[in-house]
């Protein structure tokens, strides 16, 4: 088949995104040809801030370099514009001539700086602040002159004006407006940052209006300066006051770049118009980044210029299927040591008809202590944030905002960010901007701050996958992704978007969420891996150590005793059913119902210690004994052993039920009320085998005392003189979570049928690796209490499809020994080598 | 001269899954894909040792156990952004037996 032609008109940001996401879905369907007026191949606009800072250099923001277009055979014209497009005989002709056909086109042409009508504005070294060709000027004037005046005190504006002091000029900020970036930021938080920028040296005249720009005498008067004679040499403000100014940098905002697009007759309106999927009036030509007006918003950020891309090349590539529905943004200074963030409607008060449009203010204001916080809620939900000083929650109130979720139940300490309780790993640290380079971020992998910086510069990463992918940081236990979004975020400026909590897909593997596929599998009543592969239109043949694992639990907790477990679609402990070691040996946990033993089994378990040079016994955190350093083709014999003692292995690895945790109780205890022992074993028995999206622990306490330590478990039983109190969704591990109240019972039985119940919702609703603290979250108590406490008919079903569920469970330590198939997994196969001596 | 030595009927081996054969030159994995390849790799993880045999495969891929790097089956390269490598055996099937090659 022949290849389609393809032009793109724009050499920068958002359209060789779109470029690059085409040839991820489709490599070979066009013959692309990219024309850009810029000398340069695609580079990282948003990190001309640092190149101007002096913090790194031009060829450090390369995206994709010369050899990228070269090998992905795509044409490339560099310092060419394209000034005319003929729709009807479908080409485009650049400055220099030259012309190219196509089938389809992309236009991406950026928007071009805003430089209002003050008289001299023609003058040498005044310039805007977008490329590199004034990044170079702005350098080059640095070396040369003293005086910078930077009219504009937005994002932009105080960027430069940073950099240029940064480069020993003497700076001052011109500002039409009462405080400075008045589209991001309040009063509040806008005087406390224009302080900080003043004690670096940096110069403000606010509510000043430029009247005009004067040129030099070239005489040198003045301040000694050598100003040559069509140079700019002073400003002069409507009030009369004049100061020296060698170089202007106008930023003064930015205009959608429309002019080849209205040349063409193209519509456009603040931008050129494009529907959802970024198609213009003419439906050969789509178009994306800041030049573009989606549904009459025109965007200067490239988190939504990349969602933009995204979907112009899932059209391009002909898949018809996705649409961009507009973008919620945040805001990042990039100034290096200022911790600054703002997202959404920040300001309230603002329902669009001037009313005050019902929305609450929550304030902290501490300006000695260098912190302002301010969260706008309205009818229970966060509409927009600002935060100065400490912006270690910024990516998480970013994310309630775009996902509106509802934050009544959060809401007296949501002023106190996600972690004010119980996070460990990283020393309480929470402010990224102070930290030093060499200081370690994940404590998991060692990755300092250094690396990662310089792992988003070099690599021009833009979201947490990507920083997890290329250093590891944030890619194990996860606790310090709060400071990699920081981190990621102080980088690249509102470039960085938390990725979308409510349909991320699930893994590069598919677009699909957690949530639609579960919903598939039930609908369709599919019940096999590679069916639903099939049906959902996997990418990848046999899918990822990701989305398999996944897909097993789904099937088999949707069809217990229909759908077939695949041992190779789950991880190695439970495929082997045992815990690997970091020398590749396993250990063994044998159970111990309620943590309760006798000196019978404690014999096996010694014997066993010996027989099999057993290295370590140790006693875990879950109450039991942990044989550990176990060689895999032992373990057979391993649990013969104990299995003729009429012991079990204790699933110590597995997404499943792992212990039930006890105190002595009424069976001991002289305040005991309840008897906690007897009621920890039957629960743990009732759940024996039990797979679950993650791991799930109980425990019980004979009284309030709560010796079990029930208030972080998954579901907590705390005994008290009427019955019991239940608890749920509580966690000891990454980030302390305590359990939540669900309800009293009266008896043992009611313990047992509302664990269930909840255990059994959380099974088919939880998303693979939601521990039941995330997925009460993600869900709300209250659903939950509908289904299991409030409704009694519901309550009962999902106790009978748990007990349904757990029928046949087999013990697998008992397979492994008896059938040879299974136990093959296990063997070692011995070869017969010929060694050299034989063979000569 | 290429010595092959005979290892087991691919039966023995699960689609998707591994075997290990211990050898004078340490353990070797002996892998099969979905579409019946074989791959052998010297199962130690270029990271920190991980027995890769132990790890989940996918396509011509193996992640490994421990800290979940990619490799290629084929020549046991890492998937970038990672980087090392583990060694590779030649390995045939022939008439549905698995033969490895040491040299
Ligand atoms: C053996 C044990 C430590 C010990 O020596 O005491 C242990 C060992 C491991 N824990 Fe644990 N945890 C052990 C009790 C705990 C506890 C305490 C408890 O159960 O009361 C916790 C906190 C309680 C909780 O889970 O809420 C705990 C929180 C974790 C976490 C964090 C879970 C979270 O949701 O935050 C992980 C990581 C994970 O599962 O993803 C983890 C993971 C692990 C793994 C399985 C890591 C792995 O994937 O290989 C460790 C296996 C080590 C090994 O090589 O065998 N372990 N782990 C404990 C076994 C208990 C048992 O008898 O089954
Ligand atoms: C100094 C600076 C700092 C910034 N910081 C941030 C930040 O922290 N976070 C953030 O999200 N965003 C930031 N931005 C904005 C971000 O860089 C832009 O949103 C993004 O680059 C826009 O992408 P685009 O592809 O639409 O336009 P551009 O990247 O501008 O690309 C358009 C290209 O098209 C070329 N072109 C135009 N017309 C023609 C034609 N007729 N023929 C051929 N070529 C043509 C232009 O020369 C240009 O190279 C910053 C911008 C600047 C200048
Ligand atoms: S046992 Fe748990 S806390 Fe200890 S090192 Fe392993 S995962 Fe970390
Ligand atoms: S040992 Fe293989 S990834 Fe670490």
């Amino acid at each position: 088949m022949k290849k389609q032609k393809l032009v793109v008109v724009g050499n920068g940001m958002a359209g060789i995104r779109a470029v690059e996401e085409l040839l991820k879905l489709a490599p070979d369907l066009y013959d692309i040809t990219v024309f850009g007026a810029e000398p340069h191949p695609n580079y990282n606009r948003i990190l001309l801030s640092p190149v101007l800072a002096g913090e790194m250099t031009i060829q450090d923001i390369v995206l994709n370099p010369l050899e990228w277009y070269a090998e992905h055979n795509i044409t490339l014209h560099v310092g060419k514009t394209v000034n005319k497009i003929d729709r009807t005989a479908r080409k485009v002709i650049a400055d220099d001539g030259s012309e190219e056909s196509y089938d389809r086109m992309l236009i991406a042409t950026g928007s071009t700086p805003f430089v209002p009508p003050i008289p001299g504005r023609e003058l040498q070294g005044v310039i805007s602040y977008r490329d590199i060709r004034d990044t170079d000027e702005m350098i080059a004037a640095a070396s040369e002159y003293r005086h910078a005046v930077v009219i504009g005190g937005g994002l932009l504006g105080l960027e430069a004006a940073n950099g240029l002091r940064s480069r020993g000029m003497d700076v001052t900020v011109v500002h039409l407006m009462p405080w400075l970036m008045e589209r991001q930021l309040d009063r509040a938080a806008a005087d406390m940052l224009k302080a900080s920028l003043e004690a670096r040296g940096l110069k403000f005249l606010m509510e000043k209006q430029t009247e005009a720009l004067l040129r030099g005498s070239g005489d040198g008067a003045g301040d000694g300066s050598a100003h040559k004679p069509g140079r700019v040499a002073a400003l002069r403000f409507k009030d009369g006051l004049e100061i020296p100014a060698d170089l202007v940098v106008v930023a003064a905002g930015i205009r959608p770049n429309t002019a080849l697009a209205e040349s063409a007759r193209l519509y456009c309106n603040r931008g050129i118009v494009v529907n959802d999927t970024m198609q213009t009036y003419d439906p050969r030509i789509y178009a994306v980044g800041e030049c573009v007006a989606h549904r009459g918003i025109a965007y200067g950020l490239v988190a939504p210029l990349f969602e933009q891309a995204k979907v112009c090349a899932n059209h391009l590539a002909n898949f018809g299927i996705a649409r961009y529905t507009g973008s919620v943004t945040s805001t990042k200074l990039k100034v290096t040591g200022i911790d600054l963030f703002s997202c959404g409607d920040f300001m309230g008060g603002n329902d669009g008809k001037g009313g005050s449009g019902g929305t609450d203010e929550i304030v902290l204001n501490d300006p000695s202590g260098g912190v302002y916080k301010k969260l706008v809620v309205r009818n229970d939900t966060l509409v927009g944030a600002v935060l100065y000083g400490d912006t270690s929650d910024g990516a998480w109130y970013f994310q309630l905002v775009k996902d509106g979720k509802n934050i009544h139940d959060v809401r007296e300490h949501l002023m106190f960010g996600q972690n004010h309780v119980g996070d460990v790993g990283h020393a309480g640290q929470s402010s990224a901007a102070a930290m030093a380079d060499d200081a370690e971020v994940c404590g998991c992998n060692g990755v300092c701050k250094g690396t990662i910086v310089k792992a988003i510069k070099s690599q021009g990463l833009f979201t947490l996958e990507d920083v997890r992918k290329y250093t590891k940081a944030s890619s194990s236990c996860g606790s310090c992704t709060g400071l990699v979004e920081q981190i990621l975020a102080s980088t690249v400026g509102g470039a960085y978007t938390p990725s979308d909590s409510k349909d991320k897909p699930m893994c590069g593997c598919t677009d699909h969420s957690h949530g639609l596929v579960r919903q598939v599998i039930r609908a369709q009543h599919l019940t096999q891996i590679a069916a639903t592969m099939h049906y959902l239109e996997w990418k990848t043949p046999d899918g990822c150590a990701a989305c398999r694992p996944a897909l097993n639990y789904y099937l088999i907790s949707t069809w217990p005793g229909e759908a077939k477990d695949d041992p190779q679609s789950r991880f190695i402990n439970e495929r082997a059913h045992a815990n690997i070691q970091n020398d590749g040996t396993f250990s063994v946990v044998p159970r111990m119902w309620g943590g309760l033993t006798t000196p019978a089994e404690l014999r096996v378990i010694a014997d066993v210690a010996e027989k099999y040079k057993v290295p370590t016994v140790k006693m875990t955190g879950g109450a039991r004994i942990d044989l550990l350093g176990i060689k895999k083709e032992d373990l057979p014999g391993v649990w013969a052993d104990l299995g003729a003692a009429g012991m079990v292995s204790g699933h110590a690895y597995g997404k499943s039920i792992r212990t039930v945790k006890t105190c002595v109780g009424a069976e001991h205890c002289r305040f005991g009320t309840q008897r906690s022992m007897a009621m920890g074993v039957k629960l743990e028995r009732m759940l024996f085998g039990m797979w679950s999206p993650h791991k799930v622990k109980l425990a019980v306490s004979g009284c309030p005392r709560n010796c079990a330590e029930a208030g972080i478990k998954d579901i907590g039983v705390i005994g008290v003189d009427s019955g019991y109190e239940l608890y749920v969704a509580g966690n000891g591990g990454i980030k302390t979570e305590v359990a939540q109240f669900l309800c009293k019972v009266k008896n043992d039985e009611e313990v047992m049928e509302y664990s269930a119940a909840f255990l059994q919702i959380y099974r088919e609703e939880g998303f693979y690796l939601e521990r039941t603290c995330h997925y009460v979250a993600r869900v709300g108590l209250d659903h939950v209490k509908e289904a299991v406490v409030n409704d009694p008919a519901q309550r009962k079903a999902l106790y009978e499809r748990l007990l349904l569920a757990l029928k046949d469970y087999e013990d697998p330590w008992a397979q492994a020994v008896k059938q040879p198939a299974v136990r093959r997994e296990y063997e070692v196969i011995k070869i017969k080598e010929i060694t050299a001596e034989v063979v000569s | 001269m290429n010595n092959w030595i005979e290892v087991c009927p691919l039966t023995e081996i699960a689609p998707l899954g591994s075997r290990v054969v211990a050898s004078s030159q340490g353990d070797i994995a002996i892998f099969r894909t979905a579409d019946d390849q074989v791959f052998a790799l010297h199962d130690k993880c270029p990271h920190k040792g991980g027995p890769l045999s132990q790890g989940i495969i996918h396509g011509d891929t193996v992640t490994c156990p421990l800290h979940g790097m990619k490799l290629s089956l084929k020549d046991g390269g890492a998937i970038a952004p990672d980087s090392g490598c583990a060694r590779s055996f030649a390995v045939k099937l022939e008439a549905g037996v698995v033969w490895l090659c040491m040299s």
